[in-house]
């Protein structure tokens, strides 16, 4: 069978942000118009055509909402980092920025694998879509891993959740990122595979 | 673009769906509207008994609860303290989180956004399920704390740190851990919920609704929802790190490894102050909606009602910080909380004076749904002048932590919220269920709401001028008090006798659920698109096509036709078109 993300788009904007949103909510993606059935738009009638889709809509919605999420988290981070008379406190490992700045690479990279991804569907070429998309989901397991990797690393230096501020503000604020990856790479990888 | 297949779809998609799918998983956002109801009025009950727990407990301090001494057989009867502190927290979290959001926002955003701007569905109404069953779960899970060993969560509806993050600092373990996850949860169900609203008000509109000729009460909820989208996410890293601190050993909010438990109020009234909002908002898009149905006039100042609402929406994140006047803030700081706290009350200024302007010279018809909507902008000005006095840091200094703060919460969120969502309720109810509520037993439950709710809080705002500190356990331990306790006395007999009012309603309620008579299409003669469906309406609503949109929502008494409504979806005929 193929996957549902290779068949043709139903609008020609509503493209794969459509379908992965769409399976946020499993909502079937919009009928075209006529097709009843309990989509969107279930009797084809002259509505109102919105200026963006539902989906990418919804999505940059719920971006506001994860924003608010991180502005909150890296908020409280802030006042303990300042409130702090050394930062960081002594007696705790390094933290790896290295390897950090080449794992933040990746994850860039994949930002741009998927608008490669996008960008191939609208012009209707599905092989490269798929490439693309597999691509993105390759390099945000590969963040993962890494960053998995590190936090093990760091655990047996010693820095852990409890130890103060310190490893509560990093393991905090970057799982929940890690968190965040995870959920896009669901969303991109069960379409995919 | 018109469908020739239209006809034959309109029978497919009208299969009937099973039980299950009807009425537990459904995806219409009337039967989710209808759970959110049915949560917000089941869980009211639960906080309405703690409150008559902690008023006992005020007026006769340490003498056996009637009626709890099968539950408290230690002490026989008696209330410990530590019951005590779990009842005014639960009383708070339930009345806040799980009636007033679920009954204002939830049941009635989801009831009027498709409804009044001619959609047939939310924009993912999947993801509306999702939303409803999260809300279930998470109070499953706050209910689930009143069985846990130690209790309930006892530190306050704002659980400030310290207090909030070590077990042993409350004695209560299990209980506040509980607490956190249920409001983390019930965050992401509102979240998905004000996704929902936010893309379905601005996508989902019918031919001719544009945003201008929108109902108030879908702007109101839109605003809400952008408030929710907003605030929501900061309480929920909030109780993240509280939940860390508390089962993980993190120390977000604790000195001993760097933390600093200001951190917990500065993110809290974050959230807590667009919260009231949240709270107050589609009361008063009610308002703005049944005012002027009753009085048979337009509303007074349309584009300033929505003007001010987005000021309200956009001042609501400037005044946090008049919640911590006491916590230690630099007074220029507190200077400025002051400044934007008064400035933000103009806003609701504008709004009261435009229900007025509505009243001014209307045909008023006193019926149940107006009695309460008339109650709500009357409460909500108490209220509110009470806030003002509250913005201003030399008057909040005295009165911080005092029953005045309660008699102003209450003037605000019972007056306002509650009354609003009595007013919606007797509103929509024909078109929700079918069925008329009976109007003898709506005043028999307006009237004694109306009167010992004031005889209930009002004095409040005395014994909190007098002294007598928000949540203490005991008032006859303070000599300073005693001579305010036969004012403590009569508050509780009020508030009884208020408790026992509502028995009228939950009569009403049911009775018409199964009895009422049958609703006609439009008993309130009202203009908006959801008296145009069928009572209840159908699944998607509309029947063959969605409604065109050619006016405001309030052409009451229009010279232009011969009734004095005028619905939005009527064209002008022709004749009297020409004569302009
Ligand atoms: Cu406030």
């Amino acid at each position: 069978m193929t996957p549902a993300i290779l068949k043709p788009p139903a609008r020609d904007d509503a493209g794969i942000v459509d379908e992965l949103l769409a399976e946020i909510g499993r909502i079937p993606p919009a009928p075209p118009p006529g097709d009843g059935g309990d989509g969107e738009r279930p009797f084809g009638e002259p509505e109102r055509t919105p200026f963006v889709p539902n989906a990418v809509l919804g999505m940059l919605v719920f971006l506001g909402a994860e924003t608010m999420l991180f502005a909150g988290l890296i908020a409280g981070f802030l006042v303990l980092r300042y409130g702090a008379v050394v930062w960081p406190p002594p007696f705790q490992p390094r933290l790896p920025v290295e390897v950090t700045g080449v794992n933040t690479a990746v994850l860039l990279l994949s930002s741009l694998t998927m608008a490669r991804a996008l960008r191939a569907i609208r012009r209707g070429k599905q092989a490269e879509l798929a490439r693309g998309l597999a691509l993105t989901a390759v390099l945000g397991a590969i963040f993962l891993a890494v960053q998995g990797s590190e936090w093990v690393r760091l655990v047996q230096f010693g820095l852990t959740v409890a130890s103060g501020a310190y490893g509560a503000t990093f393991y905090t604020l970057i799982g929940t990122h890690a968190v965040h990856v995870l959920g896009a790479l669901r969303w991109s990888g069960f379409r995919l595979f | 673009m018109s469908n020739p297949a239209t006809h034959a779809t309109v029978h497919e998609a009208h299969h009937e769906l099973g039980f299950v799918r009807t009425y537990i998983f459904s995806t219409d956002h009337k039967m989710i509207a209808r759970q959110f109801l049915f949560l917000g009025l089941f869980m009211m009950v639960i906080g309405g008994l703690l409150a008559m727990v902690v008023r006992w407990q005020l007026a006769w301090p340490e003498t056996p609860v009637a009626g709890l001494g099968w539950l408290l057989t230690e002490t026989e009867g008696v209330l410990p303290p530590e019951a005590y502190n779990m009842a005014f927290t639960m009383h708070a979290t339930i009345m806040i989180f799980f009636v007033i959001m679920p009954i204002l926002a939830g049941a009635f955003g989801n009831f009027c956004i498709p409804l009044m701007i001619g959609a047939r569905d939310m924009a993912f109404p999947r993801l509306n399920m999702l939303s409803i069953w999260a809300a279930f779960l998470s109070g499953g899970v706050m209910l689930a704390g009143f069985f846990v060993p130690q209790g309930h969560a006892a530190s306050g509806w704002t659980a400030y740190a310290p207090l909030s993050a070590v077990a042993t600092y409350q004695g209560v373990n299990w209980g506040q851990n509980l607490w956190l996850i249920s409001l983390f949860i019930l965050t992401i169900s509102s979240l998905m919920g004000a996704i929902n609203y936010i893309t379905t008000v601005i996508n989902m509109r019918a031919p001719g609704m544009t945003f201008f000729r929108m109902p108030l009460v879908v702007w109101s909820l839109f605003i809400t929802a952008i408030l929710l989208l907003l605030a929501l996410p900061v309480l929920m890293s909030a109780t993240a790190m509280l939940l860390f601190d508390r089962t993980l050993g993190t120390h977000w909010f604790l000195p001993e490894g760097g933390g600093e438990p200001l951190l917990w109020q500065h993110l809290f009234w974050f959230f807590g102050h667009p919260e009231v909002y949240i709270l107050i908002l589609p009361a008063m898009g009610m308002a703005s909606e049944i005012l002027p149905v009753f009085a048979r006039k337009p509303i007074f100042g349309y584009r300033a009602m929505v003007y001010s609402m987005l000021a309200i929406c956009f001042l609501s994140w400037m005044v946090y910080g008049h919640h911590m006047f006491v916590s230690g803030m630099d007074p220029r700081v507190g200077m400025a909380f002051t400044l934007t706290t008064m400035v933000i009350a103009v806003p609701s200024a504008i709004k009261t004076f435009n229900w007025l302007g509505t009243l001014w010279g209307g045909n008023i018809r006193f019926t149940v749904p107006m009695l309460n909507a008339l109650a709500f902008v009357a409460m909500f000005v108490i209220g509110g002048l009470s806030g003002v006095f509250m913005a201003s840091t030399p008057v909040d200094i005295f009165i911080q932590d005092t029953y005045f703060i309660v008699a102003h919460i209450h003037y605000v969120v019972f007056g306002g919220s509650i009354f609003g969502a009595f007013a919606a309720i007797y509103f929509w109810f024909p078109k929700m269920f079918g069925r008329m509520l009976n109007p003898t037993l709506g005043h028999l439950h307006f009237w004694p709401t109306f009167v010992f709710f004031n005889l209930t809080f009002f004095p409040q705002h005395i014994v909190g001028v007098g002294g007598m500190m928000r949540r203490i356990y005991n008032p006859m331990q303070y000599e300073f008090l005693q001579h305010l306790q036969w004012w403590n006395v009569f508050i509780t007999w009020s508030a009884f006798a208020l408790g026992l009012a509502q028995i009228f309603f939950v009569i009403n309620f049911f009775w018409s659920l199964f009895a009422g008579k049958k609703a006609p299409l439009n008993p309130w003669q009202s203009n908006t698109l959801e008296w145009i469906a069928p009572s209840p309406p159908p699944h998607l609503n509309w029947g063959d096509r969605i409604p065109t949109v050619y006016r405001g929502p309030y052409e009451y008494s229009s010279p232009e036709v011969a009734e004095d409504w005028f619905p939005q979806n009527r064209s002008l005929p022709a004749r009297a078109a020409a004569r302009h």
